[in-house]
This record gives structure tokens, sequence and C-alpha cells, in this order.
């Protein structure tokens, strides 16, 4: 099906029955009758564009010309084929939003291998797409915060709050925070292969590593200015995404994120998204800090 | 067209970023590189109070800060120990000061954003140029290049099946890396060979391995771990297929990647493999006589010691 098709027909729309096809009263069965329910697109969000590419990441997306060479070098594509950036880069450029967020729940997977970047003749850094478009499915709350952006958050927290991380706190952290079991089996194994092994000093050593925390001196400066800068580059995003408030376009947005989190409720608590202003405290330190500090597991 | 090694060529002395991945995990990376540069005489000056240089994460949080984050590290290389080559043997820590040199000197707004968090946080703001970024597989081709290993290992891996394994930050995107693709005795971003030829230069038999450049899944290790098992568990399987007794790899999370989900490949999916993982230090110095212990072999979950004593390495 050539490109262009592919977003106008769902395969929930292509009707084929050998039995029994009821259209309009009448029977039309038979494998020769593939029927295409028609569909008229309405809901077009022109902003969208404007809004990925307002997020770190998604400045290029304009320059896609579809060649689809990303899709065909993707990493993940090729173990999860409805994972497609040429084909979300498309929806975004048209303003199919509503077709953006039928993919919406895979569209983190992207490990950031960066063959995409290597095969694009463009320039756009679909990698960077990917990003700034899990961001914008968060940010508008039509998704939760994923594990790989929880991952970032504890990580890079640390990396903020210290100047360098501990691997076995971050792991540790992580695992708390999405809910899942410290000793995983592998998990265990694999202690259990590297303690047996280990000199006794090692396993002291990065016990002392987990009460000292490593620490690059004289950082508080630097973690200050880090702190102010992502707090004043979050609301530029958040404005960009009209989620300041002032923007009545978006009330929808407000709602549905409303309703979303009513939904996720359990997994997600307050402090933790990017709400819409009137939620937000100015007065926190750094949204970025505070929120990293607060995320609840989704189970 | 420029030899990027040419500094480092004249350089027995390099400034050293071990990055927070050698100091945890990867550390027997650390380790067994120190080893073979005492061995090599050549000295390994560590960046003074370096600190993180934003990793895979950072960047999705705000990659400006991953560039600052990387800028600081290369304004106290130039500002404090006064040294213009940085070798950094992680693929992460390489990758993001290579990134943070191109975009501070192709991009204004990069500029601004360093300079305003370098005069805030109290350093010099680092300039494009100031210093060159360099991986440990440049640092030993610059400084002792294929016929000096030759000459110090006497064919010692000779009959060791290995597939070079390089990642995705070594070579990719290629923008970042001028150096790379500029003819006969660079480094390729398509097919790389700097770890090949060094290995085969101590003996080993490399083998024909399709997956080189291919992605582990790193990023997403822990918080999409089954494709990360899936995706480590083709680079495994198309290894053995190729001959392979020992994947070389030269960057700690691909290495802990490849052994953490070659556990988990046979746990989750009952893929079991058996081919060993090592980092190419670690086989560079086994072909140079430095003992095991020394090299950190027994942190290898893979446990390559048994393979080790059939090819007599030690
Ligand atoms: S960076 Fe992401 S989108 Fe690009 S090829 Fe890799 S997994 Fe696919
Ligand atoms: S490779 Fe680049 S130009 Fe081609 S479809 Fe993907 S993003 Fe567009």
């Amino acid at each position: 099906m050539p490109i262009h098709e592919k977003s106008l027909i769902r395969p929930e729309n292509m009707k084929t029955n050998d039995q029994e096809l009821i259209i309009d009263g009448i029977n039309v069965a038979g494998h020769w009758s593939t029927f295409i329910e028609s569909r008229v697109i309405t809901d077009y969000n022109e902003n969208l564009q404007d809004e990925i590419e307002a997020l770190p990441g998604g400045e290029f997306i304009h320059r896609c010309w579809q060649c689809g060479s990303c899709t065909n070098s993707c990493t993940v594509n090729a173990i999860e084929p409805r994972f497609n950036p040429r084909y979300w880069i498309y929806l975004i450029r048209t303003g199919m939003e509503q077709e953006l967020l039928r993919d919406k729940d895979i569209i983190w997977m992207c490990v950031s291998c960066n063959k995409c970047t290597y095969a694009c003749p463009r320039d756009v850094v679909p990698e960077g797409v990917m990003k700034a478009t899990s961001h914008w499915l968060e940010m508008k709350g039509y998704t939760p915060k994923s594990p790989s952006t929880i991952f970032d958050e504890i990580f890079s927290s640390q990396v903020i709050e210290r100047g360098k991380i501990e691997d076995t706190e971050v792991l540790t952290q992580f695992l708390r925070r999405t809910g899942q079991p410290l000793m995983q089996d592998w998990l265990k194994e694999i202690v259990f292969k590297v303690a047996t092994k280990l000199p006794v000093t090692w396993g002291l050593k990065s016990m002392l590593a987990m009460v000292f925390k490593p620490k690059t001196r004289d950082w508080d400066r630097a973690r200050l200015a880090i702190e102010e800068y992502i707090h004043e580059k979050e609301a530029e995003h958040r404005s960009a995404l009209g989620l300041n408030g002032s923007h009545p376009e978006h009330d929808d947005h407000a709602n549905e994120w409303d309703m979303r989190r009513q939904e996720v409720g359990s997994h997600i608590d307050q402090g933790d998204v990017s709400v819409p202003a009137g939620h937000h405290d100015e007065s926190a330190r750094s949204d970025f800090a505070r929120r990293a500090g607060h995320i609840n597991p989704p189970h | 067209m420029v030899d990027v090694t040419d500094r480092a060529k004249n350089h027995k002395t390099v400034g050293y970023y071990p990055g927070c991945a050698l100091e945890g995990t990867g550390h027997a990376y650390n380790r067994s590189t120190k080893a073979i540069a005492s061995e090599l005489g050549l000295k390994l000056k560590e960046v003074d109070n370096w600190n993180c240089c934003g990793a895979m994460e950072v960047k999705n949080i705000d990659p400006k800060i991953q560039t600052y984050l990387s800028s600081r590290v290369l304004s106290n290389a130039h500002n404090t120990d006064h040294m213009d080559v940085v070798m950094a043997p992680c693929n992460g820590c390489y990758h993001n000061l290579k990134k943070a040199e191109y975009d501070l000197s192709h991009d204004a707004e990069s500029r601004a954003v360093v300079d305003r968090l370098s005069s805030k946080a109290g350093h010099p703001t680092y300039k494009a140029g100031q210093v060159e970024t360099i991986h440990a597989l440049d640092w030993l081709k610059g400084t002792i290049g294929e016929e000096g290993i030759a000459a110090r290992t006497k064919g010692k891996l000779a009959g060791l099946k290995v597939a070079n394994y390089y990642g995705c930050m070594y070579t990719r995107p290629r923008h970042i890396f001028p150096e790379k693709d500029q003819g006969p005795g660079t480094e390729s971003t398509s097919k790389p060979h700097f770890m090949d030829d060094l290995l085969a230069a101590a003996g080993a038999d490399n083998v024909d391995f399709a997956l080189k450049t291919a992605c582990c899944g790193g990023a997403h290790t822990l918080s999409d771990s089954d494709t990360s098992t899936k995706l480590v568990a083709n680079i495994l399987r198309a290894a053995e297929a190729s001959g392979a007794e020992v994947i070389a790899t030269e960057c700690p999370t691909c290495h802990t990647g490849l052994e953490m989900h070659q556990i988990r490949a046979e746990k989750r999916f009952g893929i079991k493999t058996t081919v060993k993982i090592m980092y190419f230090t670690q086989l560079l110095g086994l072909a140079l006589g430095v003992g095991p212990r020394k090299l950190g072999i027994q942190e290898n979950i893979s446990d390559p010691m048994d393979l080790i004593i059939e090819k007599r390495l030690t």
C-alpha cells in the first residue's frame, strides 16, 4: 500500500468475509469483495509539527522527504514492526494527531542507536524526533511517564545533584520506583556469579561507594546553574505546547489530561507531571529535581 | 586530510577520562586499560575533578545540559591539567565529548548555554579546539600501532577466534566524528576496524562478523529489558554462528549489556549462548603477558578463564 494511504485505510476498516458480509442489507460475501469503509478525517491538529519542533530533538522534522531510510534501518522496527519513525513523522507533519495516538504506547521504545540519523539523507535526526514525540505524549498527558523517562530522570537527578552517578544506586532506585522486585532471577544469578569470584576488597569498595557517594568537588554552583536552566526550558516547552493555561484551544487537552490522570492516578502522583499552569508550584527548587524525587511506580 | 591521531602519536602522556561506568560496572575495563598503559610505558593523567558526561540519559532531559557536562570535563583537562588530548575508553563518554566538540564548533546557541552555565558554575568556558578527544582504540593505534603490538606480543592470540563488537556510539552519528571515513588509515563508520587491526596484530583470528555496529539496546537495558535481551541474543548468536569464541568489546555499556542479557536470554527466553565476552584491553593485556587478575578477568560474568587456559594465554 502506498505510504500516504496507509494512514487513511485502517485495518479494521477493511471488510473481507467469505461467509457472510452484510453491507447495506445485502449479503456481499465472497473473497472477491474487499470493502474499505470510508472515513473522513476532520480532526487535524494544525500545530502538531510546531509543537514537536519546539521540543529538543524535534527541530528538524520539517526537512523530512519521506524516503523511509530511517524505518528501514531502525533497530526497534526489526523486532516491533509497528515501530515506524517515517510514518510518525508523516503523521506529525500532516497534523494527524489521532492517528499518531494509536501508536502512543510504543514510541518511547526508541533505543537511541542513531541508525536512522546515520541513514537519513536530510539530517532530520529521527532519533531526536522520537524523543521529542515521547516527551510530547507525556507532557500532553496522553501517556504516563515511560520507564525510559523514569530512568532518565533518576539518572540525571543524580548527575545534577552530585556531578557523578553510582550505578548500583541508579539500578536499585529504578527497580524500586517502577515497582519491580530488587532480586530478579537473572540479577540474582549475576550477583551470585560476581560475588563468588571477586576479591572481598572489591565488595567492600562498592559498599563504601554506596555510603560515600562519588561526588565532584565544588559542584554546588554547577548544580544550581543547571537546575535554573532546566526550569527555564521546561517553562518554555510547556508554553510552546499551550500548557500554560492561557490557551483556550487546549482546554480539550487539559480535560483529556484529567481523565488520563484519573486513569493512571494510582501510578503517578500529582507532582509528577507537567501539569497545566495553576497546578505548577513555581516556588519549587526545580520542577525537574522535585519530580525526579516524586515518581511513583507504574505497575 | 587531518589525521586526528597525529597529536596522540606525540603523546606518551594523555589526559584520561574514565567516567562513571569505569568506576562501577566497567571496573575491569579501567583496570585492564591502566594495566596495558603501564606495560607499554604510556602515562594516563586522570582529568582533575571530573564529572559525568551525561551518559545516554541527560540528553533526554535536555541535550544542552549534556553538552555543558561534557564541556566541563574538557575545560578541566585544558585549564587545570593543561592537556591537549583526552582519551576516553567508554564509548558513551567518547561520544559525548565528541558531540560537545561538534556542537560547540557549529552551534552558537550551544556555545551560549555552555558559556552561561560555565560562568555561573565558576570555571573557564571550554572552547572548541582546545582539546582533542580520542578513544582508547585511537590511543593504542596512534602511540603503539600494529607494528608495536606485533613486536611486543609475538602472535600470542594466534588461534583465538574473535568477533569485534563496536556498538553504536563509536561511529554514530557520523557528523560528530569528522576524522573518520577519511580514506586509508582512518577509521570507518560503516565497517570500523581499529579493534580488528590491533587484535589481528596480536595474532587473533578475527571472524567475519556482520553485527559489529548493531545496537545492544544499552539505553533501555533496564527500562525495556526484553527488547535489550532480544537485541543482545541476536548479537551473541550471530557471533557464535560466525565461529567466534570470544566477543571483543570496547565499551562498558555494551560489555555489561552483553554479559547481563546473555544470562537473561537464557532465563527468560531459553536462548543459551556460550561465547565469552571480553574487553579488547583484556585480550591485548593477555597478549602482552599481563596476568588475568591485573586485567580484572575475574570480574567478567561470562567467565572466560577456561578458554584462556585452553588457549594458553596466561
Ligand atoms: S535511534 Fe530509535 S528510531 Fe532511530 S533507528 Fe535507533 S531505535 Fe530506530
Ligand atoms: S530517513 Fe530522514 S528523510 Fe527519510 S523518511 Fe526518515 S526522517 Fe524522513
